[in-house]
């Protein structure tokens, strides 16, 4: 057993580490250190800079333009990535639709999706959960009608995240109403500049705006954009959803959170004692801290196993469940340690107010109930657990 | 003889004011308020202090009609229900130390004078022990206040202040201190309030004891608001699970969802146990040691039961549109106020031995 990265490794992580410090510009990543929101031009600038290097479609086959890299290699990337503070790149053009049309896609759409992902000119959002279809996705109702060489598309989509920045969607829709559920399900892509769209902002729990709803009424889509074949496109949202799962215990975001709560609690006084020394709040850091020591290891064992496999297995919903609850510990903790601070509504006191507190804590508490969403979203983690009662417990 | 129903006069009032909050304030009238200056509804307000809501949180001596532990639980609790957003905290803390300075207090029950206290610092947020805002000789302040609820609408701040090892109550006109105003993330507004060399009016030599009523008052009021805030976030929570289906049935027909809906209920029937505790102590020689317990407890319940309904819902509670969101983020910033789970803990811990 070796715990430690080969050589070959340590050179690849070097690399990554000089290449963030040369081109991750300063004021994206004080954006993210922030939290006080990515604007689209950042995003739109990091892709370019990610494309360009050829470091930007990372899970993507080397035949199709990816780097060729390994489990570790991915790892060790996200990992110097969090460090950085990069941004997460967006991922439904990149890391979600690239590898369902490597997969599924004729070759006219590889050859003409694809580049258009890389190069950024298309931004994707995603068409899959419904008001009355969330856990329970396969009950999906928006309805595609063949019509000639169209689907007429009719229904809502929710939960849309970036929606208001993108172009282009793909969707799940339902192509047919018999048999089980999941197999009238078809996978189209659709241009949101077709006629009888409407996206429609969600404001969330702490005011920010980061899902849509989509409404889709008489929307005329070409046959043409069906990805796979018809009725087929449950298959497509499960390997979809179980192809990328590095990263998904979210290891590298909890060690940025770790560093800010111990900042945090190290400027912060009670009376003429810092926070970190009160033995309370220490006891519950330190908790945490053990947690995502296990956590990290846990993560690379099942890489590790994927690498060996080939493929990443069902206790990955271990990373996803553990994960997420580490994370949102800290954020707790991170908002908790601001005490009285923490209060304000976010952007009400501005940066040259905050002079009793540390500048880069403004929106810790905006933080705190935004991270809620990570319990739910991408399969719940009750749905993670129902995953792994069938197949690790069979029972 | 035990008996754990209200009088009939807390019962009137009670009802009163729920039956207001109902008709009058809803959660939608309450959100179009809460977020934007002043952050809360002056007309709402001055009708509020009509009814007599006001005057039940001061005794018969300064004006009031009631002031005990249970008078403040019972208005607070109706408050928390309908997730009110009027800074009633700071006019009952007011309303406690200016009773100690014997004061008269008619126009702040009146709702025509607002008193917002300033006792937290930056380095000071929970413990009366860590305070640095100074007074001299001439009664001149000097430092910084900081999270001062109501700050941004008062006319008048009682300010806690030490002179040499003295801590003292002082009152200051709002115009004659620097006021940075705010809204809050959960709601309603609050100040940063700066003294240098500010003109005030000694009120109360040596306040420590009166400072801590007033610290023992508004804990309960807050305890209370928490108990009528997770009572609806409880019931709104398995309204859903009865309606919501997923995989063709409710998905409160889910066992492991109807066990945390129970754990819900089971911390919240603790929590109403404790204020109920806290509430009659008050005044008490026990008085600070059943608030801490209660604060405490309140602290670890609010988070349980804003977490759950969360999570229970689904996406829809992380929402602005959905009532939840509202009441989760009330609840979870509770602990933020007068002493967090940790500051109530260890006081609790410190008395350990002198029980």
């Amino acid at each position: 057993m070796d715990l430690n990265y080969s050589a070959t490794e340590l050179a690849f992580q070097s690399e990554v580490r000089s290449f963030l410090a040369d081109n991750l510009p300063n004021h994206i990543a004080s954006a993210v250190r922030n939290g006080d929101g990515l604007t689209k031009a950042m995003m739109d600038e990091w892709h370019r800079v990610l494309n360009k290097k050829g470091w930007l479609a990372t899970t993507w086959p080397k035949e199709f333009g990816g780097p060729g890299w390994t489990p570790v290699q991915k790892h060790i990337f996200e990992e110097e990535n969090c460090r950085a503070y990069a941004p997460r790149v967006v991922p439904f053009g990149v890391n979600m639709l690239g590898p369902v049309l490597h997969k599924f896609g004729t070759k006219e759409q590889q050859d003409t999706i694809l580049p258009r992902i890389l190069s950024g000119e298309d931004w994707w959002c995603q068409g899959y959960s419904e008001p009355g279809a969330g856990s329970d996705l396969a009950s999906l109702k928006t309805q595609a009608e063949r019509v000639g060489d169209h689907y007429v598309i009719n229904g809502q989509k929710t939960w849309t995240t970036l929606g208001q920045h993108a172009n282009k969607i793909f969707c799940l829709v339902r192509t047919s109403t018999e048999g089980k559920p999941q197999q009238g399900i078809s996978f189209v892509l659709v241009d949101l500049d077709t006629p009888g769209i409407e996206i429609r902002p969600i404001r969330l729990i702490e005011g920010g705006h980061e899902v849509n709803e989509v409404f889709f009424t008489d929307v005329q889509v070409p046959v043409a954009n069906l990805v796979g074949e018809e009725n087929k496109g449950w298959t497509i949202a499960k390997y979809l959803l179980s192809h990328e799962r590095t990263g998904i215990a979210g290891v590298g975001f909890s060690m940025q959170t770790l560093e800010e709560v111990k900042t945090i609690a190290t400027k912060i006084k009670r009376g003429t004692k810092r926070l970190i020394d009160d033995p309370l709040f220490a006891a519950r850091l330190a908790e945490v801290e053990i947690d995502l020591e296990a956590m990290k290891i846990t993560n690379l064992r099942m890489l590790f196993r994927a690498q060996e496999r080939g493929a990443p297995g069902p206790e990955t919903s271990i990373l996803k469940i553990k994960g997420t609850v580490i994370n949102q510990e800290l954020r707790d903790l991170a908002r908790r340690a601001l005490g009285p601070l923490a209060a304000p509504f976010p952007g009400h006191l501005g940066e040259g107010n905050i002079l009793f507190g540390p500048p880069d804590t403004a929106f810790n508490a905006a933080r705190y109930f935004n991270n809620r969403k990570t319990s739910i979203f991408g399969g719940s983690n009750e749905i993670q657990r129902n995953i792994l009662t069938k197949t690790i417990l069979e029972l | 003889m035990m008996d754990f129903n209200l009088t009939e006069d807390r019962r009137m009032l009670s009802d009163t004011l729920t039956r207001y909050l109902a008709e009058q304030y809803q959660i939608e009238h309450r959100n179009s308020v809460a977020y934007e200056s002043p952050f809360h509804d002056p007309s709402k307000w001055t009708e509020m202090a009509e009814l007599g809501i006001f005057s039940a949180l001061a005794n018969e001596a300064d004006g009031g009609f009631g002031g005990a532990g249970p008078d403040i639980a019972v208005v607070f609790e109706a408050l928390g229900n309908a997730l009110n957003c009027e800074p009633a905290l700071p006019l009952l803390m007011s309303s406690r130390l200016l009773s100690a300075a014997r004061q008269d207090q008619a126009t702040l029950l009146e709702g025509t004078a607002h008193y917002a206290v300033a006792i937290a610092e930056p380095d000071a947020p929970y413990d009366l022990l860590d305070i640095t805002a100074t007074a001299n000789d001439d009664h001149r302040l000097s430092g910084r206040k900081t999270s001062v609820y109501g700050g941004n609408i008062a006319d008048y701040f009682l300010v806690a202040a030490k002179a040499g090892d003295c801590l003292n109550l002082y009152q200051v006109q709002a115009a004659d201190a620097e006021v940075i105003p705010y809204g809050l993330i959960d709601g309603g507004g609050a100040a940063e309030v700066l003294f240098d060399n500010t003109k005030a009016k000694l009120l109360i030599k040596n306040a420590q004891s009166a400072l801590e009523d007033a610290l023992d008052a508004g804990i309960i009021a807050l305890c209370s608001e928490a108990v009528g805030m997770m009572d609806v976030t409880y019931q709104i929570t398995v309204n859903y699970l009865k309606q919501r289906k997923q995989f063709g049935r409710p998905i409160g027909s889910f066992q492991v969802l109807q066990h945390r809906a129970v754990d819900m209920l089971t911390e919240i029937e603790q929590s109403r146990s404790i204020t109920i505790k806290a509430a009659s102590e008050l005044k008490g020689p026990n008085a600070s040691r059943y608030a801490s317990m209660a604060k405490n407890m309140i602290g670890r319940s609010a988070r349980l039961i804003a977490e759950e309904a969360i999570q229970m819902h689904g996406g829809i509670a992380m929402t602005w549109e959905y009532a939840i969101s509202h009441y989760a983020k009330r609840l979870i910033m509770i602990d933020h106020q007068l002493g967090d789970t940790d500051f109530h803990l260890n006081r609790v811990i410190g008395m350990l031995n002198t029980a």
